[in-house]
């Protein structure tokens, strides 16, 4: 069975394709900072399908030991096939566009610390020749708009480091998926008044399953964002600066 | 000031001073109730009335709570948040053979909310209320503790907080039984009748040898629809699709006297014989109006009350018919009013409202008349013995509430000092 490691895995979308992944008997790792709510997410996945599920207290900013960590994820769950990187922040753009501090703690949540997992977990894969490395960018890092660029802006650099990555591994039979959901209904969102846009966590986790299976290398979540996007990336940018987006 | 939260009845209108989304049971313990205000739990806002409100208070929404904790699919036990809804439960019992021990008309609803309003449906005569198959959960109290509530243990508190309406603190997590079923279908019969008598009639025929009855009936023609219905309780390789549900579209008062009477007449005529027979998925059985999400904007941005008693079966036919005869006259719109008698399965409930009688279930459009007219159709139930129900008030005068339910004094010492609700600050006044 495959071995499969989640990083932010109390995030609704995270612990959604998990239950996905526990039905098809996959042995998983649940990694997280908060043990209590890891604990409560394995509970909710066992008892919906009988699986080898693992919890791992893991903080993505711990960079000085981010390498032993992630060797003792792998070595508890002795392998892995499947990363799913799903953490992240949603920083209010209002508040942290003049405040230094927010931009670099956004940058090292949503962006370098995904950067270093995945280099880390690239490593293994590379040598032993397979495994899918998955992540969670977004929409938001198609393009930088007023109104979200500090966290679109730490996507745009996940984004852009796993098409290198991709075209790397590819040599080596490993493939890495660039998951880009739209507007989700989840925690992260929670303030947000919803409209027609917000897709449910449990269809986003289907469409992530599909991809992985797939072996797609781009994906977006619902799949009628990636037409919003490609008319929002095609608008000049002589007009683009003019709208209120 | 948040004004985005309401009862389903959209009666009241309140606002409340702030609103906690809950989305993990640790963010309950970080909560400062040590503020002003009161507080009080809020699941899908599907109490008709103002029991689920708040106004200029707090809310703490529960909604985010909606994980399984635990699975015993031997004893078909389930242990969950209290957040998740009874359609996420079927999602996951259905397919693995366990069905909802007692279910209401909607399954948009929350377990918390099914306890604090011991919820009731089509198989009271047989299975009781929501409360009687529930065996533990825990309660968040404001000053920190979490008390295990069962019939053993915290008898008490677990008896003020099935019907407690929210007030006795938070439920983090419950545990029930759910019963054994073979797939997702019912068979059913719909008979027509003409009469109370007739109604009665059938429903003494059928209560014994069904689980599940009920009928809608058109208040101004005496006649109506009688349901009843058993699990299909046989092996099958029946598919049946599970019907979608579709947005209600608009914001706009459809409901008149009009359109009432020409709904009534056509759902009494659809149906062409006496009695028809049909195999059916759970959904259209159970959940008829969930077809149509958010049916409440129907009733216009006015709002609506949905009016639901109980009298006793001592002299009921001549009580019922009084009733309903002022509600005819009323010329008041209802559409989709409905009758079912109540079993005598008692709850552990100290506040419950199912008692065995007759029920009736009217919804009222708001208008200037309503809320004099229900005024003296209380009269009329209050004398015959009968109750009102308060997950579907927003309008009893404290009088009544006090003398429908005397035991609210003794419940009173378990509300939480932190907690209270619109509801509860009216009919206590």
């Amino acid at each position: 069975m495959k071995k499969v490691v989640i990083i932010g895995a109390t995030s609704a979308i995270a612990h959604q394709t998990a239950i996905l992944f526990a039905k098809k008997k996959y042995s998983i790792s649940l990694c997280g900072r908060n043990l209590e709510r890891l604990e409560t997410v394995k509970s909710d996945i066992i008892s919906r399908h009988k699986t080898e599920i693992f919890i791992k207290e893991f903080d993505v900013c711990d960079f000085n030991n981010m390498r032993s960590n992630i060797d003792s994820i792998i070595n508890q769950l002795a392998g892995i096939d499947i990363l799913l990187i799903a953490h992240g922040l949603l920083p209010d753009q209002t508040e942290s566009q003049n405040s230094v501090e927010k931009i670099i703690k956004n940058m090292n949540v949503n962006a370098n610390s995904v950067m270093a997992i995945c280099s880390i977990v690239a490593e293994k894969m590379e040598e032993q020749g397979n495994g899918t490395i998955a992540v969670i960018s977004s929409v938001a890092g198609d393009r930088g708009r007023q109104s979200n660029y500090i966290y679109g802006s730490a996507k745009a650099a996940v984004s852009s480091f796993l098409q290198g990555l991709r075209n790397r591994l590819y040599h080596k039979g490993v493939h890495v998926l660039t998951i880009k959901p739209g507007f989700v209904d989840t925690p992260m969102t929670a303030h947000l008044e919803k409209n027609f846009l917000f897709a449910q966590a449990d269809s986003v986790a289907k469409g992530i399953m599909e991809a992985i299976e797939a072996k797609k290398d781009v994906v977006y979540l619902p799949k009628f964002w990636a037409l919003i996007m490609w008319i929002v990336k095609h608008i000049p940018e002589s007009i683009f600066k003019k709208l209120k987006m | 000031m948040i004004d985005s939260y309401y009862s389903w009845g959209r009666y009241p209108r309140v606002s409340h001073n702030d609103v906690k989304k809950i989305n993990w049971n640790d963010q309950l313990d970080e909560i400062d109730f040590s503020v002003e205000e009161n507080f009080l739990p809020y699941g899908l806002g599907k109490s008709y009335g103002d029991s689920c409100l708040n106004e200029n208070n707090v809310l703490i929404d529960c909604r985010g709570l909606k994980r399984i904790l635990h699975f015993d699919s031997d004893k078909g036990i389930i242990k969950c948040e209290a957040g998740i809804t009874l359609s996420e439960i079927l999602d996951f019992s259905v397919p693995r053979g366990f069905f909802l021990a007692s279910t209401p008309g909607t399954k948009h609803i929350t377990v918390g909310g099914a306890i604090a309003n011991d919820v009731h449906g089509k198989n009271h005569h047989v299975g009781g209320t929501f409360g009687v198959h529930l065996i533990e959960f825990t309660l968040l109290r404001s000053n920190g503790s979490k008390i295990i509530c069962s019939r053993d243990e915290n008898s008490y508190m677990f008896s003020a907080t099935i019907g407690g309406l929210g007030l006795t603190g938070i439920i983090t997590d419950a545990t029930f039984s759910l019963k054994p079923c073979k797939n997702a279908f019912f068979k059913m019969d719909a008979i027509k009748f003409d009469s109370l008598e007739e109604f009665f009639e059938i429903n003494e025929d059928s209560e014994e040898r069904f689980d599940y009855t009920v009928s809608w009936i058109d208040p101004n023609h005496l006649r109506g629809i009688y349901n009843r219905g058993n699990h299909l309780n046989e092996e099958t390789d029946l598919e049946l699709p599970k019907p979608k549900s579709i947005p209600f579209p608009f914001d706009a008062p459809f409901i008149n006297p009009l359109s009432v009477a020409t709904f009534n007449s056509l759902y009494y005529h659809k149906q062409n014989n006496k009695t028809e027979s049909d195999i059916v998925h759970f959904d259209p059985f159970f959940y008829p109006l969930d077809a149509f999400l958010g049916w409440n904007k129907a009733y216009g941005k006015e709002g609506f009350l949905q009016y639901q008693f109980v009298i006793p079966f001592d002299n009921g036919l001549t009580n019922l018919k009084a009733i309903i005869k002022k509600i005819a006259h009323s010329g008041l719109s209802s559409f989709l009013t409905v009758l079912k008698t109540f079993g005598s399965v008692k709850s552990p409930g100290m506040l419950s409202f199912p008692r065995p009688g007759i029920t009736m279930a009217i919804d009222f459009r708001m208008t200037s008349k309503t809320l004099s007219i229900l005024e003296d159709i209380d009269k009329l139930v209050a004398d015959c013995g009968g109750v009102l129900y308060p997950a579907k008030d927003a309008r009893m005068s404290p009088e009544n509430f006090q003398k429908f339910y005397p035991q609210w004094k003794d419940f009173s010492q378990y509300i939480d000092p932190k907690f209270s609700s619109s509801f509860w600050r009216r009919v206590t006044r």
